[in-house]
């Protein structure tokens, strides 16, 4: 399973990658949260898919049929981060295209030396 | 006494500087710091019995202990010498700085602050006997000398001269520090004391010659030798005080300084005799030879510093001649080390006050342009007095300290041809040859300078101010060096036993042990020989020559600017500036697309690359979770919708795809008996999705029309990189662990030690409780920062563009 799960992983990755290099500023949005759910994926891969039980203390489960709670733990700080990055990212994007009309990213060089 | 801290005695008072600018602007700021140079020259000459008798004192402070990096204050005869130097000469430029510098019209807090900065910068020079921090304060020097050039940064012309002494000042400086690093890594040691100890079994070593000629540049760019001189006449563009102070007396005496405590480590080098004295000599000749070509009166002086300061170092190179020779005293090779020593001090004091000079006559006449000036000796008499004192001991005539030193650099010169090691038998000839066209011009320009300005017609017309005599205040310290020039063309055996002898002493322990020892004796009259009359003759040629100058001085003008060193310099900083703007430009495109390529591609490389030095690529089948019937099902779905956001063409359909993905995972964890993890994913999905279409409303149609082919070739090569590479971590981050994982210790305490059951949520909040109490601080920020996009109104967008 943990082969499969890191081929996939990676397909999310590329596509991330993918989606992260082209000009529209909502597709790199979108790659943005994909690449947030490659990585999730990638932590839990990392920790091992084994484990017959939740992490949680329960009469009878010995310890080492537990899933490993490490990277669950680490997982659930980055959702929420990545849901912090997410939104952020859809208000500033919605605000610039309010001030500037585009989305395009080749149109926001920035300074006048580009021109 | 722990005389360390008096070097930073002037820095500590700079800090009060402003305060007393802003709050006493009834006294003019320099009254206060006048105490300072006053305070520290009293204290110092106090120590002059020490070293008189060949004694030192040592200080010490120390900085960095782990890094052996010290304060060490080492007073011998020639840091002294020097340190007396800095502050006496502060003192007088301080004083005359006062009648310079208008108070309600100049920016005094600025300099002051600038010029103290210095005085500390150099006083730490010549006292520091550790190689580091001499490096630290040289370096200091070159920045407060910047500053000062600059201290006009309105004017053009100060930030170009700035600039251009700061770069080669520093660039010399650099190579400086990498000589003594050399030096510190062949003798294991950064004090200088030790190395002179060592420096016979240093000779042999292979980076002796290195640290040689990388010490030499650092001397020589700060000493304005050729070809590096070009920095000295464009730093004329500081106020005078300074160019007197710094450009003459005291910070391009530094590299003389250096040459001088480093004489005893390098002189058993012929290489290091035939580059001092050898670019010393060509320095003071084509120094000598420019001063003609000038006409502002601060350009004369500038060249012929230059000038003064290549003899000075000749002499120096010269010196190291007595390590070679037995039975010293006999032969005329004891004077050159007297005689830099002795026209160090006459320098400082005569061009210190024809500076001053310079500086009364662009006070009182409103311009240094000597084709304006002339017939101002009626006008002006004192100042006159003085600038005929300052040039006649300059060029060498007597009754004035210059001619005293200028016989002796000679005399050195004329040694030099006896010399039998070196090839110094072949080409030393050349020596006094040089050294006599040298003194000509010294001796045309010297009078060029006075006769000029003070002779010949006067041309009110011409000048932008009537001109006067100056007030009394401006005139003290040009009165007394003056007065100081005379009385040494008097004394000399007296300057020499208290400040020549000890400091000869520094430079040449090989020869003498104590002060008494060097046995010399200065007077004026030596009987007819080759000397004297070398100096009839320059008097001679000289004298007919200024005669005849407004006959020839026009050649110069055929001199082409575009092939000089200046024009060099100049290009050297267009292409490099234009160079090295041109090629950032080529890759910073202003794309944030080329950026994240070159992000993505750096880290495929870096990744792999260490994937593959490690040997970390590494396949383990053995421990491998069971592959279900759901887990594929979910699988198809994720890739599945991951695809279809690739290819849609429609917004709403990528952002569904994405909702779908996200749900997908959120699966995953459920069968990956993860229930916390489900039931986040599944909340922040939901309003992920939620928040997108929100948006949606507002954002414009995907578009992909103007994406060409080659483009998403490009991506798509970045991509799959990036993809092959995270799967090859996932995969090789499985197959080896490295280290157990601390997972155990949290399942087995998780009850006993946080009496809870739940060992995510434990680890959450109780083993990692301050993670997440940062984390909540990000979602706050984020939180304010979302709610300060959506409120900001970028109404005021004219005034902006009026700030660039």
């Amino acid at each position: 399973m943990e082969i499969i799960m890191s081929v996939a992983i990676g397909f999310l990755f590329m596509a991330a990658v993918y989606l992260m290099l082209s000009k529209s500023l909502i597709r790199i949005i979108i790659g943005s949260g994909l690449l947030s759910h490659g990585a999730h994926l990638l932590l839990l891969t990392m920790g091992g898919l084994g484990g017959n039980s939740p992490p949680v203390v329960a009469e009878g489960v010995s310890v080492s049929d537990y899933a490993d709670p490490l990277p669950q733990a680490l997982i659930l700080t980055a959702i929420v981060i990545s849901f912090a990055v997410t939104s952020f990212f859809l208000v500033l994007a919605y605000r610039s295209y309010q001030e500037l009309g585009t989305d395009n990213m080749d149109l926001l060089r920035g300074t006048e030396d580009y021109e | 006494m722990s005389f360390v801290f008096l070097i930073f005695l002037p820095l500590l008072a700079a800090l009060f500087i402003p305060l007393l600018f802003k709050k006493v602007g009834k006294i003019h700021t320099g009254w206060f710091v006048l105490t300072v140079p006053v305070i520290l020259f009293i204290y110092y000459a106090s120590l002059l019995p020490t070293t008189i008798d060949g004694g030192n004192l040592v200080s010490e402070f120390q900085w960095i202990p782990s890094l052996d990096i010290a304060f060490v204050a080492y007073i011998d005869g020639l840091s002294l010498l020097f340190t007396l130097l800095i502050t006496g000469i502060g003192a007088l430029v301080v004083l005359y700085s006062i009648f310079y510098l208008d108070k309600h019209r100049e920016q005094l807090h600025n300099f002051y602050v600038y010029l103290l900065m210095f005085m500390t910068a150099m006083l730490g020079i010549v006292q520091s006997d550790h190689l580091i921090t001499l490096y630290l304060f040289w370096e200091l020097t070159s920045i407060s000398s910047f500053l000062l050039i600059g201290y006009w940064y309105t004017r053009d012309r100060s930030r170009f001269g700035a600039l251009k002494s700061m770069m080669i000042t520093v660039f010399g400086g650099l190579m400086m520090l990498g000589g003594f690093v050399l030096l510190s890594i062949m003798g294991n040691t950064y004090s200088i004391r030790e190395l002179i100890t060592l420096a016979p079994e240093m000779a042999t070593h292979d980076f002796f010659i290195w640290a040689l000629v990388l010490v030499l540049l650092g001397a020589f760019t700060k000493s304005a030798q050729f070809p590096f001189y070009i920095w000295l006449p464009d730093a004329m563009e500081a106020p005078t005080p300074v160019s007197a102070y710094l450009h003459s007396a005291t910070m391009v005496k530094a590299g003389l300084y250096l040459v001088a405590r480093l004489t005893p480590v390098f002189a058993i080098s012929g290489t290091w005799m035939w580059l001092v004295a050898g670019v010393g000599l060509f320095t003071m000749f084509w120094g000598s030879f420019f001063a003609l070509k000038q006409k502002d009166l601060k350009g004369i002086l500038a060249f012929s510093t230059v000038s003064q300061l290549g003899l000075i170092m000749s002499l120096l190179g010269a010196s190291a001649a007595g390590y070679h020779v037995d039975n010293i005293a006999e032969t005329t090779f004891k004077y050159a080390g007297f005689a830099a020593i002795f026209h160090l001090i006459n320098h400082a004091v005569f061009k210190g006050s024809l500076f001053m000079i310079a500086g009364i006559i662009d006070h009182e006449t409103g311009t240094r342009d000597i084709r304006k000036l002339g017939g101002l000796m009626s006008l002006m008499p004192v100042s006159f007095t003085v600038a005929m004192i300052g040039a006649f001991s300059m060029a060498g005539l007597p009754p004035f300290g210059g001619f005293l030193s200028k016989e002796m650099f000679l005399t050195a010169m004329l040694s030099l041809t006896e010399f039998d090691l070196f090839s110094m038998d072949v080409w030393g000839v050349l020596f006094p040859v040089v050294a006599w066209l040298g003194s000509v011009f010294t001796f045309i320009y010297s009078f060029y300078f006075v006769f000029h300005t003070f002779a010949g017609k006067h041309k009110p017309e011409q000048l932008p101010k009537p001109a006067h005599e100056a007030p009394i205040g401006m005139l003290i310290s040009p009165v007394f060096l003056a007065i100081l020039v005379i009385v040494i063309f008097f004394i000399p055996n007296l300057v020499g036993d208290w400040l020549v002898k000890p400091a000869v002493m520094a430079i040449q322990p090989f020869l003498y042990s104590s002060p008494a020892e060097v046995d010399i004796h200065v007077s004026a009259w030596h009987g007819f020989n080759t000397e004297l009359f070398m100096t009839l003759g320059i008097f001679a040629v000289g004298g007919l020559m200024f005669w005849t100058l407004h006959r020839w001085q026009k050649s110069y003008d055929r001199f082409p600017d575009a092939i000089s060193l200046n024009a060099l310099y100049d290009n050297l900083m267009f292409l490099s500036d234009g160079g090295a703007n041109r090629f950032s430009m080529l890759y910073m495109t202003g794309f944030i697309r080329s950026y994240l390529v070159y992000m993505f591609s750096f880290m495929i490389f870096i990744l792999l690359g260490t994937m593959y030095l490690t040997e970390a690529f590494a396949l383990d089948l053995t421990n491998l979770a069971p592959v279900g019937f759901y887990e594929i099902v979910i699988l198809v779905a994720l890739v599945g919708s991951t695809m279809t956001i690739l290819v849609s063409k429609s917004r709403l359909t990528a952002i569904i795809a994405l909702g779908a993905v996200g749900y997908s995972v959120a699966l995953f964890f459920v069968i990956f008996r993860a229930p916390d993890l489900a039931l986040t994913q599944l909340v922040i999905e939901t309003i992920s999705v939620a928040l997108f279409l929100l948006a949606f409303y507002h954002l414009p149609q995907m578009s992909r029309k103007e994406e060409r082919m080659g483009f998403r070739l490009g991506n798509a090569l970045v991509a799959v990189g990036v993809g092959v590479t995270m799967t090859l971590i996932a995969l090789s981050s499985h197959s080896q662990k490295a280290l157990p994982s601390i997972s155990e210790f949290y399942k087995e305490t998780v009850y006993s030690e946080a009496g809870g059951g739940n060992i995510v949520n434990v680890i959450l909040v109780d083993y990692r409780g301050f993670d997440t109490l940062f984390e909540i601080a990000v979602l706050g920020i984020t939180a304010i920062g979302i709610i300060t996009m959506i409120k900001l109104r970028l109404s005021k967008k004219e005034d902006q563009h009026e700030n660039k």
